[in-house]
C-alpha cells in the first residue's frame, strides 16, 4: 500500500478534524478566527498539492486510486473552491445560528470526498466519494435549522439524493454481476464484450443516472432549484461549484475511459440530456424572481453546456469542458460570495431586493454584473472563450452526425435565453422599480479579497487564457495516454460505424 | 507599442483610469474621457493620413501570439487596408463627439464614461482586428455597456423595454454569425482565425459549394441583423431613441457598421459560391430596408425615430452595393459606410442637444427654432441636407457610387433604390426641418439657448468630415479601390460559373 499517493487528502482529514477538536477549545466570538485559520491551511495544502513535492503520477490501491494530470487538476480546483468557500461562510457566520464551526469541518470533509472522486478508478471508490460529498451536503443545505427553506432544502435533497444512490449502487451490482471487477481498467480493457451484455449496459445506465444527479442534468435536475433557494449561499456555492465538478471528473472518467466504445455508441443519448438540459434551464430560468432560484436554473443549463464536451468525445472537447469548469468557478464563486455579502443587508433573496444596489455598493454591484456578464458569456470574461470552445469542439465533431448540428442551435438558443435572465438581474441592479432604502453597503475586507480573486481570475483567464488552457490540455493528455481512452475524431467515426 | 494598437488601447486604458478614480471627482473623470477619446482621434486621424494608398495587402501591421496549445493557435493580430482605415478614422472622430456631447451627464458620470470608453475601444478592437475571434471578441465588447446606458441614462417610457430587444437581437444575431464563423474555420480544418491564414488555406482547398450555402446565410444574416438588415431591423429605431444621445451615436454611427465590415472581409471573399446562391436575395431584402424603412421614417413624429428609420434606409444603399458584387458598388458601400458614421453621430448629436434644450423630440411640439438657436439651426440644415444625399457633402458621393456600380446588374433595384433614398429621404428630412425650425415661434420655447463656442466642438468636427469626403471622395475612394477589387476578384472565382457572375465581372 502506497499511503503516500493520498498524503493531500489525509492533510485535509486531519485539517478538518484539527478543527473540530479546536472548537472544544476557543471561545465562541473566535471561531470567525478559526474558519481563517482553515481556510490558511488550506491554502498551505494547495500550495503543496500544486508543487512538485506531492505525488506526481500513481496508481494504488489494487488500481483503485489513480494520480494522474486530471487529478492533480481536480485536486487544486476543488482546494480552491474549498478556500473561497470558508471565506463566504467567514462572511456570512451571522445567519448561522449555531455550529460555525462544524459547518467549517463540514465543508472541509465534502472536500475530502471530492478529493477522492478526482482520483476514483473504480466503481467502489468511485461510490463511496460520491456518498462522502452528498451525505456531507445533507448537513450543509439544511444548517439553517431555524429556516423552513433550509430544512425543506435539506429533505429534500435527501430524498432524492438517497434515491439517485440507489440506483447507483444497483447499477454497481449489476456492472459487478457482468464484468466481475468494478475496476476501470479491467472494464475498459473488456468492452468490447461487455458492449452486447445488456446487464452491464443496464448497470452503466444506472450509474449514469446517479451522476447525473450529481450534476442535475436532466431528467435528474428536480432537486437543483429549490435546494439553490433553501440552502445557506456558502453551501450553494460549494454545491454548484465542488459537487458539480466533482461529478463532471467522474463522468469524464466513466465513460471517456472505462467504457468509450459504449459512449460513442451512446452518443445520442447524450446528445438529448444535453440539450433537454441546457433548454429545461434556460426556460424555466425566466419567470423566477428568487435570485439563488435563479442560480439553480443557471447552474442546470450549464451542465448542459459543460455536456456538449462530452458529446464531442474528443480531446478538444475535454479540455473545453475543463477550461469551462475553471470559468464557471470563479463566476459562480464571485456570485455567491456578493450574495453572501449582501445578504446582511437585504432582507430578501428576491432580484428585486437588488433594486438600487448600483448606487448602495458600486463594487458589490460590478462584481454581480460582471460575474452574471461572464455566466451568459460575454467577452471579455472568461465564460465567452469557454463557450466558444465548447461550441468548437462539438463543430468539429458535428460533420456525419446531424444531430449535433441541432444541438449546437440549441445551445445558440440557450445562450440568448439566459442573456435574457441575466440582463433581467443587471436591469434591478441598475435600474430596479423604486428604490426605498439608499444606504450605502460596506463590504469587509475579507470579501473584498475573495470577490476581488475571483473577478480577476474571471477576467485574467478572459483575456489571457493561454496558460490555463495548457493546463487543461495537458491533464486531458495525460489521462489519454495512461488509459488510451480519447481517440481523434476519424476513428472514433470508425468505431461508431 | 504600434499606433494601431494604439488605438484601441488608448479608450480602454481611459477607462480602466477612470475606474481608480472616486465618483465624486467629476471634472477629473471627464477630463480623462475627453482626453482619452481625443488623443484615440487625433492618433486615428493620422494613421489616415499616413496610409500610402495604392498599396496591396496590410499597413500598420503587429502580431502578438495569444493562444497555442493543442491544435489550436491565436493570435492578437491588427492591420489595416482600404476597407477598414477610414472606419477607424470615423470612429475616433465619432467617439471623441459623442464624449464631448456627453458633458451634461449628471447622473453616475464615473460608470457612463467608462461604459461609453469600452464601446468605443471595442468598435475600434473590431474593425482593426485580423482575427475573427479577436474581432467577434471585441464587437461584444459593447453589448452590455450598450445595454445599461440605455436603462440607466436612456430616454423616454419604454427604455427597459427597448434596452432589452436592442441587446437581445445583437446577441441572437451575433451567435448566428459566431456558429457561421466557427463552421467556416472547422470546415476549412484550420487551427487558427486569422483572416490571412485562412485565405491562404481556401486558396488552396476551396470549399464545397453546398458547405459554402449553409455557411453564408449564417454570416449573412448573423451579421446583417447587426446591421439591421430588413426584416430583423425592429430593434433598431426604437433602441436609438430610446439610448442616451452617446450611445445612440456610438450605435447607429459606428457600432452597426461592423455587421457589413465583416460581410465584406470574410462572407464574400471567402465563400463565392455561397455569395452567387444568396446575394440575390440579399439585393430584394435591401429594397426592404430602402423602401419600408424609409417609408416608416415618413410617417414619424418623434425625430429620433425618423432619424433611426432613416438611418436604417441609408443602411440599404451599402447592402446594395455588396449585393451588386461590382468594384465600384463596394467601394460605394465602404464610402456610404464611413460617410454614414459621420451623418448618423451628426443627427443623433443634434436631435441630442434639441432635447437638452426643448425637453422634446416631438416634432408637433417644435417649430420656429431657427430664429432662436440660429447656429444649431445652419447646423441642423447643413446635416439634413446631407442626410438627402445633397452633392459636396459625403454622402452624395458614396450613394451615387453604388448606385452607378448597381445600375449594370441590378437595374430595377437601382430605380427602387434611387426612387426612395432620394426622393422619400429628402421628403421626410425636409418636413422635419420644416417643422422643427420654421413656421410659428412657440411660446413654451422661449428658454432654448443656442450652442455655445465649446459645444459647437463635435458638430464641427463631424460636418467638417462629411464635407472634406464630400468635396474629395478620391481621399477615400484610392485608398478602398484596391481592396475593392481583391473582394470581388475573390468574390467571383467561383467553382461553378453562372450567369450572374458572367454579368458582374466586367474587369
Amino acid at each position: 500500500m502506497n499511503y503516500s499517493l493520498i498524503i493531500v487528502e489525509i492533510t485535509a482529514v486531519l485539517i478538518g478534524l484539527g478543527v473540530l477538536m479546536t472548537d472544544l477549545w476557543i471561545s465562541p466570538t473566535a471561531r470567525k478566527g478559526l474558519g481563517y485559520s482553515a481556510a490558511v491551511a488550506l491554502g498551505c495544502l494547495l500550495a503543496f498539492a500544486t508543487g512538485s513535492l506531492a505525488p506526481q503520477h500513481g496508481l494504488g490501491f489494487r488500481d483503485s486510486f489513480v494520480v494522474d494530470d486530471l487529478a492533480r487538476f481536480f485536486k487544486a480546483f476543488f482546494l480552491f473552491g474549498a478556500i473561497v468557500v470558508i471565506l463566504m461562510t467567514v462572511e456570512f457566520s451571522s445567519r448561522i445560528a449555531s455550529g460555525l464551526s462544524e459547518f467549517f469541518a463540514l465543508v472541509i470533509f465534502a472536500l475530502v470526498g471530492m478529493l477522492f472522486a478526482a482520483s476514483a478508478n473504480d466503481l467502489v471508490l468511485l461510490f463511496v466519494s460520491l456518498e462522502l460529498i452528498t451525505v456531507t451536503f445533507y448537513i450543509l443545505t439544511s444548517f439553517q435549522r431555524n429556516r423552513l427553506a433550509s430544512l425543506e432544502a435539506g429533505v429534500k435533497y435527501l430524498i432524492l439524493g438517497a434515491v439517485a444512490s440507489a440506483f447507483m449502487v444497483f447499477g454497481i451490482a449489476l456492472i459487478f454481476g457482468s464484468a466481475n471487477s468494478t475496476n476501470f481498467r479491467v472494464i475498459a480493457a473488456h468492452q468490447t464484450e461487455l458492449a452486447t451484455s445488456p446487464v452491464f449496459l443496464m448497470g452503466l445506465l444506472l450509474v449514469l443516472a446517479g451522476l447525473g444527479f450529481k450534476i442535475a442534468a436532466f431528467p435528474f435536475q428536480a432537486w437543483a432549484p429549490d435546494v439553490y433557494q433553501g440552502s445557506p449561499a456558502p453551501a450553494t456555492a460549494f454545491l454548484a461549484v465542488g459537487s458539480k465538478a466533482a461529478g463532471f471528473v467522474l463522468l469524464i472518467r466513466l465513460l471517456t475511459q472505462a467504457v468509450p466504445q459504449i459512449t460513442a455508441e451512446w452518443s445520442r443519448l447524450l446528445v438529448v440530456m444535453s440539450a433537454a438540459t441546457i433548454i429545461y434551464g434556460s426556460l424555466c430560468a425566466i419567470p423566477q424572481r428568487n435570485l439563488k432560484r435563479l442560480m439553480g436554473y443557471s447552474s442546470i443549463a450549464n451542465a448542459g453546456y459543460l455536456l456538449l464536451g462530452i458529446v464531442a468525445m474528443t480531446r478538444s472537447g475535454s479540455t473545453a469542458m475543463l477550461f469551462y469548469l475553471g470559468g464557471y468557478f470563479f463566476t459562480v464563486l464571485a456570485a455567491f460570495t456578493a450574495m453572501c455579502a449582501l445578504a446582511e443587508h437585504v432582507e430578501t433573496d428576491e432580484i428585486a431586493g437588488l433594486a438600487g444596489l448600483g448606487r448602495r455598493s458600486p463594487f458589490l454591484a460590478a462584481s454581480l454584473t460582471l460575474s452574471l456578464v461572464s455566466l451568459a458569456g460575454i467577452p471579455p470574461m472568461v465564460g465567452f472563450f469557454g463557450k466558444v470552445l465548447l461550441l468548437r469542439s462539438v463543430f468539429e465533431s458535428a460533420p456525419g452526425h446531424p444531430d449535433l448540428y441541432l444541438l449546437l442551435g440549441v445551445a445558440v438558443i440557450g445562450v440568448v435565453i439566459s442573456l435574457y435572465y441575466y440582463l433581467g438581474i443587471i436591469r434591478s441592479i441598475y435600474w430596479g422599480g423604486n428604490t426605498p432604502n439608499l444606504t450605502p453597503i460596506r463590504t469587509s475586507l475579507g470579501t473584498k479579497v475573495a470577490l476581488g480573486t475571483c473577478i480577476a481570475g474571471m477576467v485574467f483567464l478572459g483575456i489571457v487564457p493561454n496558460g490555463y488552457l495548457r493546463i487543461a490540455e495537458t491533464a486531458v493528455a495525460g489521462m489519454e495516454s495512461a488509459v488510451g481512452g480519447l481517440k481523434s475524431p476519424a476513428v472514433k467515426k470508425v468505431s461508431a460505424h | 507599442m504600434d499606433s494601431l494598437s494604439s488605438v484601441i488601447l488608448l479608450p480602454l486604458l481611459s477607462a480602466f483610469l477612470i475606474l481608480l478614480v472616486p465618483g465624486n471627482y467629476r471634472v477629473i473623470v471627464r477630463a480623462i474621457a475627453v482626453l482619452g477619446s481625443g488623443l484615440t482621434a487625433w492618433i486615428a486621424a493620422s494613421l489616415f493620413f499616413r496610409f500610402q494608398p495604392g498599396h496591396e495587402g496590410f499597413q500598420f501591421e503587429s502580431i502578438l501570439p495569444w493562444i497555442s496549445v493543442g491544435k489550436l493557435s491565436l493570435a492578437y493580430h491588427v492591420g489595416a487596408d482600404g476597407l477598414n482605415i477610414g472606419l477607424i478614422l470615423v470612429t475616433g472622430l465619432v467617439g471623441f463627439a459623442s464624449v464631448l456631447v456627453s458633458w451634461n451627464i449628471d447622473r453616475n458620470p464615473k460608470l457612463f464614461y467608462i461604459l461609453l470608453l469600452l464601446m468605443i475601444g471595442g468598435a475600434l478592437g473590431a474593425f482593426a482586428s485580423l482575427d475573427l475571434l479577436f474581432f467577434y471578441f471585441f464587437n461584444e465588447l459593447a453589448l452590455v455597456p450598450t445595454f445599461i446606458l440605455i436603462g440607466v441614462w436612456g430616454r423616454g417610457e419604454n427604455k427597459t423595454v427597448a434596452a432589452f430587444k436592442i441587446t437581445l437581437y445583437l446577441t441572437l444575431g451575433a451567435l448566428i454569425a459566431l456558429a457561421g464563423l466557427l463552421l467556416l474555420h472547422v470546415s476549412i480544418g484550420a487551427q487558427t482565425f486569422d483572416v490571412i491564414a485562412l485565405k491562404t488555406l481556401l486558396s488552396g482547398k476551396p470549399l464545397s459549394s453546398t458547405l459554402q450555402n449553409w455557411i453564408f446565410p449564417l454570416l449573412l444574416f448573423g451579421f446583417g441583423t447587426l446591421v439591421g438588415l430588413f426584416p430583423f431591423h425592429s430593434w433598431a429605431a426604437e433602441g436609438y431613441a430610446a439610448a442616451p444621445t452617446a450611445a445612440a451615436m456610438m450605435h447607429s454611427g459606428i457600432l452597426k457598421k461592423a455587421g457589413l465590415y465583416a460581410l465584406l472581409r470574410v462572407a464574400l471573399p471567402f465563400l463565392p459560391d455561397g455569395a452567387a446562391h444568396w446575394l440575390p436575395v440579399l439585393a430584394w431584402l435591401c429594397l426592404g430596408n430602402l423602401l419600408h424603412c424609409g417609408w416608416v421614417a415618413l410617417r414619424q413624429k418623434d425625430l429620433n425615430l425618423l432619424i433611426g428609420n432613416s438611418s436604417l434606409a441609408h443602411m440599404g444603399f451599402a447592402f446594395l452595393g455588396i449585393a451588386s458584387l461590382s468594384v465600384i458598388g463596394i467601394t460605394g458601400t465602404v464610402i456610404v459606410m464611413v460617410a454614414h458614421a459621420l451623418l448618423a453621430a451628426l443627427c443623433f448629436a443634434l436631435s441630442g442637444y434639441l432635447e437638452s434644450q426643448s425637453g422634446t423630440v416631438d416634432m408637433t411640439r417644435l417649430g420656429g427654432l431657427l430664429r432662436r438657436m440660429p447656429v444649431f439651426g445652419t447646423l441642423m440644415v447643413m446635416g439634413f441636407m446631407a442626410g438627402c444625399g445633397l452633392p459636396g457633402f459625403a454622402n452624395f458621393a458614396g450613394e451615387a457610387t453604388v448606385l452607378f456600380g448597381s445600375w449594370k446588374s441590378l437595374p430595377w433595384i437601382v430605380v427602387a433604390a434611387s426612387w426612395s433614398g432620394l426622393i422619400l429621404g429628402a421628403v421626410y428630412m425636409l418636413r422635419a426641418l420644416r417643422s422643427i425650425l420654421y413656421g410659428e415661434e412657440r411660446k413654451e420655447l422661449a428658454a432654448v439657448i443656442d450652442l455655445g463656442w465649446w459645444r459647437r466642438l463635435p458638430f464641427a468636427l463631424l460636418i467638417a468630415a462629411l464635407l472634406l469626403f464630400g468635396v474629395a471622395p478620391s481621399l477615400l475612394s484610392r485608398r478602398i479601390e484596391p481592396v475593392a477589387k481583391e473582394i470581388v476578384k475573390a468574390a467571383t472565382n467561383r467553382s461553378t460559373p453562372s450567369r450572374v457572375a458572367a454579368v458582374v465581372v466586367t474587369p
